[in-house]
Order: C-alpha cells, then sequence, then structure tokens
C-alpha cells in the first residue's frame, strides 16, 4: 500500500497544467484522487509526475446556460459527486447524473472524487458515464491546441480508455436541460465490496400524450464501454410504453463480451442488465 | 452492590478513540526506529532455489536484509509453535522465514529494513528469489486425494484424524431412524478483517540482553510465553510484551505470527528499534483465517420428530501451517458442540484436518461453535420440513428440557444450566411469525414476486474457557484461568491489574463497573490496567467470550479477598469483632448499632498508616486472584430471521432480525448489544456476502475489499434484540459471555431464512455466502 516514488506538482490554471502535461512524461492528472491514488498505492500505476489540478479555479459547479437549441447545464470537471448529488439544477433538469451521483462509493468519495476524474479514469462499473449518456451529455476537452467537444457516446473508447489525448483535459460536462415531459432515472445493482456497479442502468423516456416520443436506456458494469440499449429503445417509441411493452423489448439487450469477476459472471451480468433495464424504463416513464 | 452493575453507562475509552486520540502500535515512534518489509512468497507453493539480496542491501536507505540464514546465524530457535495438541498430530516445522520452501501465498522469505517505510517497500520488490513452483492444493477435501504433498511428515496431507462420540450407538440409530435428513454444506473461509492491521515494534538492549516488543496482541503473556519457548528463545523475564490500544482481532491476533519474531531478529541485529506494519494486503494473505469446513452431516428421527442420532463427517482446512490454537477449533470447540439446544442420544463426529497452500486457519470469532452450529440449525431446518413439523415445532420436542440440566451431552459437555423454551417463544412473538406466515403464503401464489424467508436459529455455546485441567487433558499447552490484581490506594481509589487484556471490548469499563459495585465506588474511582507484561504478572488474555466469565471472576474474587480484609480493620477501628461488620454502599456499620460506622476510605487510609490495627493483620490492601472456572459457561438464544428475496435477480434483503439471547447477568446492557450488533453483522456478512476464494492455483481472488465484501450498515436491518435471564450457576458474578454470540448464531438463521424463500423452487441447500447469482440461478433450475 506504499505508492512508488514520484514527483508532485500543483497546477494553478488550465494552461499550466497542459504546459505540465507536456513537459512531463508518464505524468497523471490528479483531481479528487478516488481513482489514482488507490491505483498507485497498489503501484498498478507508477506515473513519474502528479500534476495536482484540484485546485484550479473556475472548474467547479453547476451553471444553466441558455442557447440556441435550448438551455443547457455546464458541469465543471472538478464538480464533486457530493455536488452533483446536491445540485437543485441537476435533480430538477438532469436528475438521472444527480441520481447515479448520490450512488457512488460512500460520503467521503462523494466528497472528494469528481466528474471529470471520474469519467476521464472510466472505469466500467463506475455509475456516471451511463447517466451522463442516457441525460445526452457532451464532454469539454481543452489541449495545447485549443478547446473541443466530444458526446459521452463517442468519449468512452474501451475499458480504462477514452478520446481523451494524452495532452488533454477535461474542463466539463455540457448536459441538456431535460425537457417537457421527460423522465429519467437511474438503478443501480451494487457491488457488495466495491460499492461501484455490477449493473447501473440509466434511462430516460419521454412522454407526450400518452405516447412515448423518445426512450433511451445505458447500462454501466456490464461490458467494457456503457451499454448502449438503442435496440430496446427503439422498440419503446412510438408505442405507449406500457409495462408490457417494455418487458418485451429488453430482450433486445444484448451484451458483447460482458465482464465478469468472482462475484457476478458474465452471463449473470447480461442477465441483470435486461432488468435493470426494464426497471430503470419503468421508473423513467413513472417520472415523465 | 450499589447498583453500578447493570447500568447502562458509556464506554470511558471511547472519547479517546473516537476522536484520534488513541494510540495504537503504528502511532509509537521511539528514537532510531526503523521500519521493516517483510518479503513474501508470491506462490503458493514453490521451492527456494536461490535468495539474492544484493540489490536490495544496496537500495537507498537500507540498514539490513535478512533471510533464514540470518535467524540461525542470531542463534534464535526461529519456529512457529503450536499452542494446542492433539493425539497423533503431525506438527511440521514453520520456520519464521522459509528457506527451503514456501507453502502458501504471503509465506516469509526475508526482511527488509530501512530509514523509513517507504524505502523498505522499495527494497523488498529488489529480493530476488528464485523459485521452482509446485503444484498446490486449497480446498480441505481434494487436497487428501492431490499429488502435491505439502509436509513431508504428513502423508496425504492430513494434519490429524480425530472423533468423537459413539460411532456404534450413532450408526444404530439411524439404522432404526422414521425419517432422516442429510446435507452436504461448507462452512466458508473468512478473513478477519480487523480494522487495525498488525503491527510491531522490537526494541533490543543487547546491555540488558533483553528486548521489549508492542505489538497487536489478544494475549500479551501467551505471545510472550511462546516466543520464549520456540521462536525467539529468549529467559521470559527478559522479554517484555505490550499491548497498547488493540483495534480488533476477532481471534486474530491471539496467534503467534512468523512475523512478530522477525521483527524481533531485524531489532537484534541492527541493535535500534523496528517497526513494522502490515498492509492491508499482507493482513488479508496472513492473518489468520476463520472456517473452511467441507460437511457431510445426517440427523435420525423418530416418528414423533424427536432426534435419534446425528452423525458428522468434516475436513477441516488447515492450511499450510498450525496455527496457535487451529487444531482445537475444528475439534474440541466444534464437535463438542453439536448436540446445540437438543437432547441427542446418540452423535458422532469424524473430523479429518488437512494441510493446504493456503493462509492458515485458526480462531475466529465463534471458532468452531459457529460451524458446529450451522451443521445443526440447517439439519433443524430440513428436518422440519421433512417431519412437517416447521421449525418451531421441531426445536421444541427436541430442547433440553429445563429440569434436566445438569445436562450430559454425548459429546463431552455437561450444560451448567439452561432455559431453551421461553427464548423461543419471545422471539415468535417479537418477529410477528403468525402475520409472516401468512404473507408467505400469500406470496408464494406468484413465484414471480419477491418471496419472503423465516429462518430460526437456535444457538448454544461453550465458553468463558475454562477449567484448565480439563482443557490441558484435551491437548491444550497452556491453562485458562485469569488473574487479576485489585489495588487499593490509601485515598480509596483502585487500580485493577487484569490479565485479560482488552481489544475494543470495553473491559475499561465493565471491569470498573464491578469494582465500583461491589464498593460502593464511582466508576472514576476505578482505573483498569492491562495488556503489559511488566504491570500484569501473567494473564491468558481475551478471546473465547471469556473476559468476564473469567477475568470479571477473577476481579470479583478480589475484590471480595479486599472486603474481607477491610472489615477486619473496620471491626478493629470500631472496636466491634469482623463477623459483626457489614459493608454496604461503601460503608462499614456494626451489626445492631448503625450510628456507629465508617467510610471506605476512612477504612483503606488505615491500612496503609497502620497505626491502631490489628496485631495479627499485615498493612496494605490489596489481593490477588488466579481464577480456575469450574466448568464452561453456556449462553443460548434464539434468533429469527426474516428475508425478502427478489427471484429475477437472487438478492436478498434483510426485512427483520430478532435475536432474543441469554447470556445471564448483564454487566453493561449497552455494551452487551453492542457485542451482539457486531457479532450479528459478522455472521449476516457470512451468510450473504464474505466469501474468501482461491484459484486452482491456490492464488487468493479475494485479496482486498474490492472483492472482499464485508458487511455495510446500509445493508443491515435495525435488529429487535431481547434477553432472558439465565444466571451461570458457577461463578461469582452469573455472567456467561457474549462476544460471539451473534457471530454464532446469525449464519443459520440468514442461510434458513433464504432457503425458506426458496421453498417453491424446492432448493434444499445453497452454500455460503449466499451472492445473488447463486441464489438467482437455484431459481433457474
Amino acid at each position: 500500500m506504499y505508492p512508488a516514488k514520484f514527483d508532485y506538482v500543483r497546477a494553478h490554471s488550465i494552461e499550466e497544467a497542459l504546459q505540465l502535461l507536456s513537459q512531463h512524461e508518464d505524468a497523471k492528472l490528479l483531481a479528487g484522487g478516488h481513482s489514482l491514488i488507490p491505483m498507485m498505492k497498489l503501484r498498478l500505476a507508477q506515473p513519474t509526475t502528479v500534476i495536482d489540478i484540484g485546485r484550479i479555479d473556475g472548474l467547479r459547479g453547476v451553471r444553466r446556460i441558455s442557447g440556441d437549441d435550448g438551455d443547457t447545464l455546464q458541469i465543471g470537471a472538478l464538480t464533486t459527486h457530493a455536488e452533483l448529488a446536491a445540485s437543485a439544477e441537476l435533480r430538477e433538469h438532469a436528475p438521472v447524473i444527480a441520481e447515479a451521483a448520490a450512488a457512488i462509493g460512500d460520503a467521503q468519495v462523494r466528497h472528494r472524487g469528481t466528474i471529470g476524474g471520474n469519467i476521464a479514469h472510466a472505469d466500467p462499473a463506475s455509475d456516471l458515464p451511463a447517466a451522463l449518456l442516457a441525460a445526452g451529455a457532451t464532454v469539454h476537452l481543452q489541449g495545447p491546441s485549443g478547446t473541443r467537444t466530444v458526446p459521452a457516446s463517442a468519449f468512452f473508447v474501451d475499458l480504462l480508455t477514452t478520446d481523451l489525448g494524452m495532452d488533454e483535459l477535461v474542463t466539463g460536462v455540457e448536459v441538456p436541460v431535460r425537457g417537457e415531459g421527460t423522465g429519467q432515472a437511474y438503478l443501480k445493482f451494487e457491488h457488495p465490496a466495491s460499492g461501484y456497479a455490477v449493473v447501473g442502468a440509466a434511462a430516460a423516456v419521454s412522454m407526450r400524450g400518452g405516447e412515448c416520443t423518445a426512450a433511451s436506456i445505458y447500462l454501466n458494469g456490464v461490458c467494457a464501454t456503457p451499454l448502449d440499449g438503442s435496440a430496446v429503445a427503439a422498440k419503446i417509441a412510438g408505442t405507449a410504453a406500457d409495462d408490457a411493452t417494455i418487458n418485451a423489448a429488453v430482450a433486445a439487450l444484448t451484451a458483447e463480451d460482458p465482464l465478469a469477476d468472482v462475484y457476478a459472471s458474465g452471463e449473470y451480468r447480461a442477465h441483470l442488465a435486461k432488468v435493470y433495464a426494464k426497471r430503470a424504463l419503468k421508473a423513467a416513464r413513472d417520472r415523465a | 452492590m450499589s447498583g453500578k452493575i447493570g447500568s447502562a453507562i458509556k464506554r470511558r475509552e471511547d472519547p479517546a478513540l473516537i476522536t484520534g486520540r488513541g494510540r495504537y502500535t503504528d502511532d509509537l515512534k521511539l528514537p532510531g526506529m526503523l521500519h521493516a518489509a517483510i518479503v513474501r512468497s508470491p506462490h503458493a507453493h514453490a521451492r527456494i532455489r536461490g535468495i539474492d539480496i544484493a540489490a536490495a542491501k544496496a537500495s537507498p536507505g537500507v540498514h539490513g536484509v535478512f533471510t533464514a540464514e540470518d535467524v540461525n546465524a542470531a542463534g534464535l530457535p526461529g519456529m512457529v509453535p503450536v499452542g494446542w495438541l492433539l493425539p497423533e498430530l503431525k506438527t511440521p516445522p514453520h520456520p519464521i522465514l522459509a528457506s527451503e520452501k514456501v507453502n502458501h501465498v504471503g509465506d516469509a522469505v526475508a526482511v527488509v529494513v530501512a530509514d523509513e517505510r517507504y524505502q523498505a517497500r522499495d527494497a523488498a520488490d529488489l529480493v530476488e528469489v528464485d523459485y521452482e513452483p509446485l503444484p498446490a492444493s486449497s480446498n480441505p477435501k481434494k487436497t487428501t486425494e492431490g499429488a502435491q504433498q505439502i509436509h513431508d511428515e504428513a502423508p496425504n496431507n492430513i494434519a490429524f484424524d480425530w472423533e468423537i462420540g459413539d460411532r456404534a450407538k450413532t450408526d444404530a440409530a439411524f439404522a432404526a431412524a422414521a425419517h432422516t435428513v442429510e446435507v452436504d454444506l461448507t462452512n466458508n473461509r473468512l478473513i478477519p478483517f480487523a480494522i487495525e492491521p498488525r503491527a510491531v515494534i522490537a526494541d533490543y538492549d543487547g546491555d540488558r540482553g533483553a528486548i521489549t516488543v508492542h505489538m497487536t496482541t489478544q494475549n500479551p503473556h501467551v505471545h510472550r510465553l511462546l516466543m520464549c519457548l520456540a521462536s525467539l528463545g529468549f529467559p521470559e523475564h527478559k522479554v517484555r510484551v505490550v499491548a497498547p490500544e488493540v483495534g480488533g482481532g476477532f481471534g486474530s491476533k491471539i496467534h503467534h505470527y512468523a512475523d512478530e519474531t522477525i521483527v524481533c531478529l531485524c531489532s537484534i541485529k541492527l541493535g535500534r528499534p523496528v517497526k513494522w506494519t502490515a498492509t492491508r494486503t499482507e493482513t488479508n494473505l496472513t492473518d489468520a483465517h476463520g472456517r473452511d469446513h467441507v460437511t457431510h452431516a445426517e440427523l435420525a428421527l423418530d416418528e414423533g420428530g424427536k432426534i435419534t442420532g446425528l452423525r458428522v463427517e468434516t475436513w477441516a482446512n488447515m492450511g499450510a501451517y498450525l496455527s496457535t490454537f487451529a487444531p482445537a477449533v475444528p475439534t474440541y470447540l466444534y464437535g463438542t458442540l453439536l448436540s446445540g439446544q437438543y437432547d441427542i442420544p446418540a452423535i458422532h463426529a469424524h473430523v479429518v484436518g488437512t494441510f493446504t497452500n493456503t493462509c492458515p486457519v485458526d480462531a475466529y470469532r465463534g471458532a468452531g461453535r459457529p460451524e458446529a452450529t450451522f451443521v445443526v440449525e440447517r439439519l433443524m431446518h430440513l428436518a422440519g420440513e421433512a417431519t412437517g413439523l416447521g421449525p418451531a415445532e421441531i426445536r421444541r420436542r427436541n430442547f433440553v428440557r429445563p429440569d434436566a440440566f445438569p445436562y450430559e451431552t454425548q459429546v463431552a459437555l455437561t450444560y451448567d444450566s439452561g432455559n431453551y423454551e421461553p427464548a423461543l417463544d419471545r422471539a415468535l412473538e417479537l418477529v410477528g411469525y403468525d402475520a409472516l406466515v401468512a404473507e408467505q403464503a400469500e406470496r408464494r401464489k406468484d413465484r414471480t414476486r419477491p418471496q419472503i424467508g423465516i429462518g430460526f436459529s437456535n444457538f448454544i455455546e461453550a465458553c468463558g474457557l475454562a477449567p484448565s485441567a480439563v482443557v490441558g487433558s484435551l491437548g491444550a499447552q497452556a491453562g485458562q484461568w485469569e488473574s487479576a490484581d485489585v489495588r487499593v490506594h490509601p485515598t480509596g481509589t483502585v487500580t485493577v491489574y487484569t490479565g485479560s487484556s482488552s481489544h475494543g471490548q470495553g473491559h475499561e469499563t465493565t471491569f470498573a463497573q464491578i469494582v465500583a459495585d461491589k464498593l460502593g465506588l464511582e466508576v472514576d474511582q476505578v482505573e483498569v490496567v492491562h495488556g503489559d507484561t511488566d504491570k500484569v504478572q501473567f494473564g491468558m488474555g481475551t478471546y473465547g467470550s471469556r473476559s468476564a466469565a473469567v477475568g470479571g471472576s477473577a476481579i470479583a474474587r478480589s475484590v471480595e479477598k479486599i472486603v474481607e480484609k477491610s472489615k477486619r480493620i473496620a471491626a478493629h477501628l470500631l472496636e466491634a469483632s469482623a463477623e459483626d461488620i457489614d459493608f454496604a454502599g461503601g460503608k462499614f456499620t456494626v451489626k445492631g448499632s448503625p450510628e456507629s460506622s465508617l467510610g471506605w476510605a476512612d477504612v483503606t487510609l488505615q491500612a496503609y498508616l497502620a497505626h491502631n490495627y490489628p496485631d495479627d493483620l499485615e498493612p496494605g490492601l490489596s489481593a490477588t486472584t488466579f481464577y480456575d472456572p469450574s466448568n464452561f459457561t453456556y449462553p443460548f438464544g434464539s434468533h429469527i430471521c426474516v428475508v425478502e428475496v427478489d427471484p429475477e435477480t437472487g438478492n436478498t434483503r434483510l426485512l427483520q432480525y430478532v435475536a432474543v439471547d441469554d447470556v445471564g447477568n448483564v454487566i453493561n446492557p449497552m455494551i452487551v448489544e453492542g457485542q451482539v450488533h457486531g457479532g450479528l453483522a459478522q455472521g449476516i456478512g457470512q451468510a450473504l456476502w464474505e466469501g474468501t476464494a482461491y484459484d486452482e492455483q491456490a492464488q487468493l481472488l479475494t485479496g482486498s475489499l474490492m472483492d472482499y465484501a464485508l458487511p455495510k450498515i446500509h445493508n443491515l436491518p435495525m435488529y429487535t434484540l431481547d434477553r432472558t435471564v439465565t444466571p451461570c450457576p458457577h461463578n461469582p458474578l452469573g455472567v456467561k459471555g457474549v462476544g460471539e454470540a451473534g457471530a454464532i448464531a446469525s449464519p443459520p438463521a440468514v442461510v434458513n431464512a433464504v432457503l425458506d424463500a426458496l421453498q417453491p423452487w424446492g432448493v434444499r441447500h445453497l452454500d455460503m455466502p449466499l451472492h445473488a447469482e447463486k441464489v438467482w440461478r437455484a431459481t433457474q433450475a
């Protein structure tokens, strides 16, 4: 439980952090430290330099921004899970993210861990990725050549791998404000040891006049990246989204190469994915 | 009696502990102290072809790197001993540092000492050990069939073959039985997970040839004795063992580990204090684990559901070596408990203890008794189903009747007291049994709904270890009494020196209550000292729920002796005869003349002034007792667990847990309830979540808290607790012990409840831990 030797530097601005990143090989960014530090203590990660971005101003908090395509919520990368869970804006306008954040770890983890660090680490059993997808979020990145945005659906590339470049950092997440008649829900089957998601289902269902106009369902924990339930959602859109329809629709959920550990086999995870997809979709519908 | 006994006063030790001011071994910093890191085998079984320490020695800050050669060169015997012997027990050598062969992952091969622990850890990586891997085994039954031979001394890896009871009589009962039920079960291996990892600071004084060892121990004197006899070889008067605050143990800090003497070796070689604190990974790999049985058990019953026989066959995993008290756990602490709360006329148990390439297994909260209770209570559940009598009635028909005590079982124990049915009645009432059964029937109409399960566990334990002569005849290499030296100061306040060393149980409060109660003092007028071999003459320590029953009784006896002597002093001062002196509420009075009285402090002062004093009495006021109990104590209880099982996911949710315990008289109800709460959490954890997994190569798969699931507060219900009180008839306090009750009773209560919920699917048994996938698969069959 003793990390290998490393250097520590603190960045005071995004620009300084980017500069430090370009100067140091094998450097790692440290925000809340709740993914990086355990990996370092187990010597699974042995960065030569740790660049602490935890105190950069202006990267913390949730703000509502008006835009041409409707309002969005801008979430700073250093916003903690506890702040996400408690945010009135998120609870009202993107509740699936607040619920997923509330389901992370324990109180200590939620008060240190950040949304930027969480998604940059891209643990497949983490709670936020599927929630961002269900909410239609976009990730904001900054690198030496400027800023860019990536839809969450393109951000998570593989196990612990994202679209984030070696010389970039996550500056924030942008989430559209939930439309009228849209319900969201995050339901989680917690791993009894780690507290991570064996399966975490994030759903959004939009209803108008008794008809489902749009649905989405994504699941954490099942595969290397969030499992995309578009095929399920397609069977629900245009229907009344009644229980029978949802029960039948989740049969379309297929998990390629599901994850497995001592606690839950791939087959069981794939089964749980269907159960939790069903339950999350119903919960979202009921809130629509 | 001043009412201090029975009072739920708050634990005096807690303010310091919960504000971070407790001083644990790792908090101590001695001048010039160095830090050790132990190099451990990554292989479960391998021959050592060579060890190259050159690179480690040259690493920054390193003062020394030591291997088995250095143990011999330093003249230390260097062997980890076994403290409990069985007939024909195989006791292969267990060197503190392996030189020829490693036998489990985590076996120690070298130690590195450096200025700081980071340097030691880095240098440990540079020790190059050339291993030749060998086939490994981890299953206690299969290891007897495998090709790999772990110790030359133990053919087929069998450590012992032990039996108890009457085989012929039992076989005859089965031949004549109207009903029989049987079950194949495992009792899952558990990792102790004390919050404080094991730690040692050794400080060798070359001028005196003496060594002081601060360490995490539940029994400092026993540790000193074992080190002096076998691993360290110093004379006992040259060794001081101190237990500072100890942050939990659950048994894991009873045992003598190689690490303790390895750290002593470092200090001897370097002439400086050396500290070692286990990392969490090290504790999981090397703290003696618990349980790990494979068992076949059968119950024979007559037409009316009365048990006629019990037959048990168990393979018990000893791990790679025999840990300190390991041989006792699956034998005398297990086989003797197989009668449970029941009148069983014929019992036979056969236990084979085996070596595997796993961490040694030893006493862990309950130690043998949870394993026995699990066997008996699973069978009672199945018998209730097979006979159609149900879980309550099958137990009622078989309880030892209240007028049958003292009751001699078929497995060597004599239960001194008990009254089992009132506890069951109370538990049924508290749980609301009839309404639950109705709800269960309703749910069973639709198998897609979450199902209700109700599980019973009627447990007994033998604790308060115990008459020394009895445990000696069974193989213990130690006595099982406890000491108490109670010293009254001239001003009347009291210091108690107890051999019962606390590691979180609340001795500082409970023991003070005993003294305060009997002397009419405030609890704050009594100080309790423990955990230091230089302060306490000798003690056996804290385990087996023995502290109140044996350590507390020793204190009570010493206080009685002090009252006796102080009455003689008072009699002299009051010019009366000692027989005419009454002592109550801190006041000495003369029978029949209440106006002539003396306060407690008047008498204690005179005991030290001795100015006006009886001629035939020595000054001073203190008393030492070595209390050796005349029997074990027999706490019992009736627990009912109610679960809801979701057949779609296999997940189990605890709805209710009712525990009606009988631990005899209660000194501090709050501490007793706390013990029950903790024990229940631990047993529920075993039933639902905790499961140590080794792979085919005997690599530990559940080595961290990412994989090994301890019970968490949000997964536990609010417990419903109650007590019946059947005092222990043979100790001065009438107490029986409570430390292990919850952990003993709860695993079968939970498992029986889950199996009851799965009754619509015809599932007869599932092994712990009842992970959701296992339960889900059972509903898919």
